[in-house]
């Protein structure tokens, strides 16, 4: 929502400080990384000049034996992608930090070659002078051909933005990590197939010279042997020394999964659907994962018929062969598994490091608001893994880590973030502009905000504010001991953007650290060369783990605030049964003017003893699909109680645990923008899965939301045309051309709340007579007008159910639905606005959809404004309660009221729809007079 | 509406003052139906629909097949299979044991001349009876006797086992088209030969009247039937004036003091006290009204073939007698041979009488074809069936809302949400 195009990029703070005075800060999770060369008057949107490639890629490399570095190829293949840059002089650095533990060979003590299975290893490496930065991840491939049966390859993420490789490598590891599972797992199958027929190979070797050596003693009867004979007998000795190594590796290469997955830590590749059974629907990924699990122990018996050849019990030397190519090391079906992996990558991480982290951040909140994030989101980001699966697939976590973090989930992330103003419009995205210092724990609220709506002025929130200590220098390792330079490059990857996800990423970040994986930045300059000797995957961490940031700079933080003497009072509130008390009890802390400004630095004072209460009578739904929705910065209307506050919520108090509520926030923030990333790879078969809906739906919220800035701008009557939509009252859209119907349609479809988890409730083109069960299943129809017979049928049946739909005569430019004099559409809909592109707009109506569906949330749960409080209350005070609520509280006007409770209508249906069973379709309609617009 | 949408641009609402059905507009205050639930799975005409108990009800139609649903969720409950022709005939007959868990049973009859029973909580056939000469056009359930009764070419009694008790000789070639039963283990069957519709009242001693349902003359009434004339459901004799084919009364009900007739397009309501028609709504509905019913509050509602739902309300009118009854259309209400001297009577009660009217207060537009029937469930809302094949429920939006909200929060409590947690 944040990274509008038409956002100016804020390179200076200075001149808007004074307006900021008087506001509230904004939450920084909205805030924006800084330009780190705004001091010089440099462009913030432009590229980095430095870089001779145009935008990132994948590279694939192999430390030959026999020729050295080379690379293999390039995701994206195009040549132009990588332009002049030097592949060749790139390979070599970046193989040149390889630090897996590679020993492989004759161990010391041991008859038989043996196998090394070592861990991937993991570089963050940057070459300043070439204007290219790489995350690169080391693998090792096994070839029966090669020297010590292993060949080091790795892959490399090449960006010109180190900011990106810092930020995003919590999700490039993990994604990486997966495409390198998935091609070794085809390896090992595709070694073992080797290993067979060697041995069959060997076998035929064998019994052909056992052979030759019988008939050899059969007519040498002299009693001794030829040197012919000895030579023979040499050679069969050594045939049979060749078979036992040999299925000696055969067996260790088929007890590898086994092995594996008896250290917890293993998770062999799969797709992270089967990983959970109770996720239906995922035939196809099962049967994925069927081929990949029985495949290591099944599949390696079964072989192809092959007859055996008879062949030298030496084998030749290496140089004088050609080297088997990476996709004859793999298994064909995992080798394209694993470029689509890396494909999806590369399509993943395109563009700006400041749209990846706006789309994560802005998913990641979205995650949270589990009960309402189904009206208006897309249909594909809701189908989504759940967020337990995260770690699966991240590879080399130590034991220890990986119980850390499973006590810490187990409870599973049910933290109510205060989302607060989510109502800002695209215009008021808050910049931070602070360049924070190294050791400033604190960061100042000097956050440059700037408003063009002044009705968008009333930020609620409770700040927010994390450990951040960042900089922007990218450490710069030398031969010093890599712990705690590292420590420091790592929390920078946290980036200034602090507080709710990436927070937590940088501490998952450095616990991972734990792990075998080694992470460091280094640099082109001088000491390029030097490689400490602590790299050496032998020693297992790299760097320490961080310190446990303690309370006081513990990321984001919900203070208790849960006062018992209020408590009190708030029964008495309600005994009284007094409207208005009970209004205000309803929902609401009872110090209202309070709540008019915002809470200073909540994160630094987690006792306030503001005596706030702030725990509503309803509280919120703390298991998985719980209700974390979004609460707080609500409009305060002519100054009417000052609006809602926002619900500080502790952690603690929904986890009920204080180790846990430590972190949790973190690790659900964490979890749920890596699942954003990250699960768009993890369905491995469809061809596109890069948030399918994201990539396209991308060009089509464009186009959408172009076309609805048109509609706004040229039909007065848009206002009630949108009001029928968020109302729940069928449009039709009746015309006779196709294409000028569809193109209104797909204009007015971003209105149109979805009704259920499945697609939008939109049909673009319908030439029969329409039926009620359509105004059930569609909200929003294009209708063709014909003037036949049948179209005779079509306006009757039209003109039949008239009190059901709203139509909009694309023709005459006509529009006939009830009469709306609310407020909320004309800040949706403002034919003055002065957003001029599409993706913006849709944006901006995102935006305030949001903060509808936060109203609609607040409405839906709230006991007593549809229930009575005692048994005897009469039904009418209910009904009281409830308009004064809609009216004072969420400050809704006219038939605002109507949006927000049919959207309550949808939220109940959703929530209290069982599982397995399809929302019921019903329509819903009232008895209101329609009134004809013209233009 | 229409006009405008063809003209495209005119002002609506041209068609409706040319009509001279009563119309109400778009705004309708005293309609509690605002949420509609459509439930699908008929194939053909739905024709039947009989409430089992508070909150189930069965249809039934052309596609033999009968659907139990629920009233509340609109939930299929079952699905129940075994005619092969379409259903001539429902009834609920639910075991009126006490000491034993209420049974609910229904009685289906089919063209392909069966009868079948069903058990509603299990959804499955109980005993099939297939001893019928012809198809079986009306079921009646006698509770009190405990027995039912089969109506085709011939009149049936059955007992709850099945056991034929007895059976009237064969009756004419139209056969039994309708039962009513009466008070005094009477029954009353209507006796349909082609377009001469008859009425026959009967009871068990024998007794019968024939009514002639074209011109409304007593054909035969040779009985002290009248002489019961305190129970409240006599069948009145209506004399009609007008061309005869397009009147018929379609559907009658009653209550203790009026009894409603659907006839043709109108629907009259007579009252048994005053013994004459108190109030008419000549065209109620652009096509022959199928089904009325009464419901609580004064009001009626009423289904036609035009596919429309009305409600009515029968209000007191203000000034005396506005509208007087008309005399072209039909005479007059009377009992049979008291017919003149009532006719009088009511003349002279018509000037110091309050006249009522029937007042529109709602329509419910759903169906895009002829509604068949309707059930009242209360305040579960309303149940229609159409020859388009759906049922539609109609229900209060708002009490619906509330118990939306009542259910989540219930969710809630359950998953223990609700609960504080430190």
């Amino acid at each position: 929502m944040i990274s509008a195009p038409d956002v100016v990029a804020f390179t200076r703070e200075e001149e808007l400080e004074d307006e900021l005075c008087s506001e509230p800060p904004l939450p920084e999770e909205y805030s924006v990384p800084l330009l780190p060369f705004a001091s010089h008057g440099a462009n913030p949107w432009a590229k980095v000049a430095s870089s001779k490639f145009t935008r990132d890629f994948i590279l694939i490399s192999e430390f030959s034996e026999q020729v050295g570095p080379q690379p293999l190829l390039t995701i994206p293949d195009d040549a132009k992608v990588s332009g002049t840059f030097d592949l060749n002089y790139f390979s070599l650095r970046i193989m040149s930090v390889d630090y897996q533990a590679s020993f492989v060979g004759h161990p010391p003590g041991s008859a038989y070659p043996k196998l090394n299975f070592v861990e991937d290893s993991k570089v963050v490496l940057g070459d300043s002078k070439e204007g290219a930065f790489a995350y690169v991840h080391h693998l090792t491939l096994y070839d029966l051909e090669a020297r010590g049966f292993v060949r080091p390859f790795c892959m490399a993420y090449i960006s010109a933005d180190e900011h990106k490789i810092m930020q995003q490598f919590q999700e490039l590891s993990a994604e990486f990590s997966k495409a390198s599972e998935c091609l070794k797992t085809g390896n090992r199958k595709a070694f073992a197939n080797e290993l067979e027929k060697k041995l069959k190979d060997l076998d035929y070797t064998r019994t052909v010279l056992h052979n030759e050596t019988e008939i050899q003693k059969k007519a040498n009867d002299k009693g001794y042997y030829t040197t012919q004979a000895i030579e023979k007998a040499n050679e069969l000795a050594s045939v049979e020394k060749s078979i036992i190594e040999h299925q000696d590796l055969l067996k260790q290469i088929r007890s590898y999964p086994y092995r594996k997955l008896k250290e917890s830590d293993f998770h062999p590749y799969e797709p992270e659907c089967a990983l959970d059974p109770a996720n239906a629907g995922c035939d196809q990924d099962l049967a994925t994962s069927d081929l990949a699990e029985p495949g290591e122990t099944h599949l390696y018996a079964h072989v192809p018929s092959y007859t055996p050849k008879l062949i030298k019990a030496k084998s030749a030397k290496c140089f004088d062969k050609k080297l088997k190519t990476l996709e004859e090391l793999c298994d064909i079906y995992f080798f394209s598994q694993t470029l689509d992996q890396l494909h999806q990558i590369e399509r993943t991480f395109r563009g700006d490091v400041c749209y990846l982290l706006t789309d994560q951040i802005s998913r990641a909140l979205l995650k949270q608001q589990s009960v309402t994030n189904f009206l208006f989101e897309d249909v594909s980001f809701l189908d989504e893994k759940p967020p337990e699966k995260r770690y699966r697939g991240c590879q080399g976590l130590s034991q220890d880590a990986i119980d850390g973090k499973c006590s810490e989930e187990s409870p599973a992330p049910k933290v109510v973030i205060s989302l607060g103003s989510y109502k800002s419009s695209v215009e008021c995205v808050p910049i931070k502009m602070e360049q924070e210092i190294e050791d400033s724990q604190e960061p100042k609220m000097t956050d440059s905000v700037t408003f063009e709506h002044q009705e968008n002025l009333d930020y609620l929130d409770a700040d927010i504010k994390g450990s951040i200590s960042s900089g922007e220098s990218i450490e710069v390792l030398g031969t010093e001991k890599s712990a705690s330079g590292l420590t420091k490059s790592e929390s920078q990857a946290s980036l200034p953007v602090s507080p709710s996800p990436q927070a937590g990423r940088s501490k998952v970040g450095s616990r991972r650290t734990v792990s075998e994986d080694s992470i460091e930045v280094l640099s082109t300059c001088p000491s390029e060369s030097l490689i400490p000797e602590d790299f050496k995957a032998s020693y297992p961490s790299a760097i320490n783990e961080e310190p446990y940031v303690d309370d006081e700079e513990g990321g984001l933080r919900f203070t208790p605030k849960l006062n018992p003497d209020n408590a009190d009072e708030q029964e008495d509130v309600s005994k009284r049964e007094n409207l208005v008390q009970v209004d205000s009890a309803c929902c609401i802390g009872k110090e209202s003017p309070n709540f008019l400004e915002p809470v200073p630095d909540l994160g630094q004072k987690p006792c306030d003893e503001d005596g706030v209460v702030r725990i509503p009578p309803q509280p919120y739904r703390p298991a998985e699909q719980g209700l974390r929705g979004s609460f707080g910065g609500f409009p305060s209307h002519d100054g009417v109680s000052g609006g809602l506050l926002p619900y500080e919520l502790d952690s603690r108090y929904l986890t009920g645990n204080r180790e846990v509520s430590k972190s949790s926030l973190d690790e659900c923030s964490d979890s749920t923008s890596y699942i954003s990333s990250a699960a768009s790879t993890c369905s491995d078969r469809t061809p596109s899965p890069a948030h399918p809906a994201c990539l396209a739906s991308e060009r089509h919220k464009k186009k959408a939301g172009q076309n609805a800035l048109r509609f706004i701008r040229q039909y007065p009557f848009a206002h009630p045309a949108i009001y029928s939509l968020l109302s729940g009252r069928t449009l039709i859209v009746l015309g006779e051309e196709e294409a000028i119907v569809k193109k209104l349609v797909t204009a007015l479809s971003i209105f149109v709340p979805n009704c259920g988890v499945y697609a939008k409730p939109v049909k673009h083109w319908v030439t029969s007579p329409l039926h009620v069960v359509d105004f059930q299943k569609w909200k929003l129809i294009g209708l063709q007008r014909m003037v036949s017979p049948a179209g005779v049928n079509v306006l009757h049946a039209l003109s039949r159910y008239s009190r059901y739909v709203s139509i909009l005569d694309a023709d005459s430019k006509t529009l006939r639905c009830p009469l709306y004099k609310g407020t909320l559409v004309s800040r949706l809909a403002d034919h003055r606005t002065q957003i001029k592109r599409g993706s913006t707009y849709y944006l901006h109506v995102q935006s305030i959809l949001t903060q509808l569906c936060s109203k609609a949330f607040l409405f839906t749960f709230c006991h007593h404004l549809h229930l009575p409080i005692s048994e005897r209350e009469p039904e009418e005070s209910v009904v009281n309660r409830r308009m004064n609520f809609l009216k004072l509280q969420l400050g809704l006007a006219n038939e605002d009221i109507k949006i927000v409770q049919y959207l309550a209508e949808l939220l109940k249906l959703q929530y209290i729809q069982e599982p397995g069973q399809g929302v019921n379709p019903l329509l819903r309609f009232d008895y209101v007079p329609s009134f004809l617009y013209k233009i | 509406m229409l006009r405008w949408l063809i003209g495209g641009g005119r002002e609506p609402q041209g068609l409706a003052e040319k009509s001279s059905v009563q119309t109400i507009g778009e705004e309708q205050i005293q309609n509690p139906y605002t949420e509609l639930l459509v439930l699908k799975g008929h194939q053909d005409i739905v024709r039947f629909l009989v409430q089992i108990d508070d909150c189930r009800f069965a249809s039934a139609g052309d596609d033999g097949i009968i659907f139990l649903w629920n009233a509340q969720t609109g939930e299929k409950l079952f699905e129940l299979h075994g005619h092969t022709h379409k259903i001539t005939a429902i009834a609920p007959f639910s075991s009126s044991d006490a000491s034993e868990e209420k049974k609910h049973l229904i009685l289906t009859a089919s063209a392909d001349r069966t009868v079948i029973v069903w058990d509603c909580s299990s959804g499955r056939q109980v005993q099939k009876v297939s001893c019928f000469h012809s198809t079986v056009k009306c079921l009646t359930v006698l509770q009190r006797l405990d027995v039912w009764l089969s109506g085709g070419s011939d009149l049936c009694v059955w007992n709850r086992k099945l056991d034929l008790l007895c059976k009237t000789s064969h009756l004419t070639d139209a056969g039994i088209s309708a039962l009513v039963e009466l008070p005094k283990n009477c029954v009353a069957a209507a006796v349909g030969k082609e377009l001469n519709l008859t009425f026959v009242t009967g009871s068990h001693v024998g007794e019968l009247i024939v009514w002639d349902a074209l011109d409304w003359t007593k054909q035969a009434s040779e009985c002290n039937f009248w002489d019961s004339s305190v129970h409240p459901d006599a069948q009145p004799e209506i004399k009609l004036s007008q061309s005869p084919n397009e009147t018929s009364v379609q559907h009658l009900t009653f209550d203790e003091e009026c009894v409603f007739a659907a006839v043709g397009k109108g629907i009259y309501v007579y009252n048994l006290q005053m013994k004459r028609v108190i109030a008419c709504q000549r065209t109620a509905h652009d096509s022959s009204v199928l089904h009325i019913e009464k419901v609580p509050n004064r009001q009626l509602i009423s289904c036609s073939e035009d596919g429309s739902v009305r409600i009515w309300e029968l209000r007191e009118k203000q000034q005396l007698p506005a509208e007087p009854v008309p005399t072209g259309f039909f005479n007059m209400w009377g009992f049979g041979r008291a017919n003149k001297q009532a006719n009088q009577a009511a003349k002279k009660m018509q000037e110091n009488t309050p006249m009522y009217f029937l007042e529109l207060v709602g329509d419910l537009i759903g169906h895009s074809s002829a509604v068949q029937m309707f059930l009242y469930f209360g305040e579960l809302g309303l149940a229609t069936c159409s020859a388009d094949h759906l049922i539609i429920l109609w229900k209060d939006g708002e009490r619906e809302s509330r118990l939306r909200s009542l259910t989540l929060f219930q969710k809630l409590a359950q998953n223990g949400d609700l609960q504080l947690k430190f």
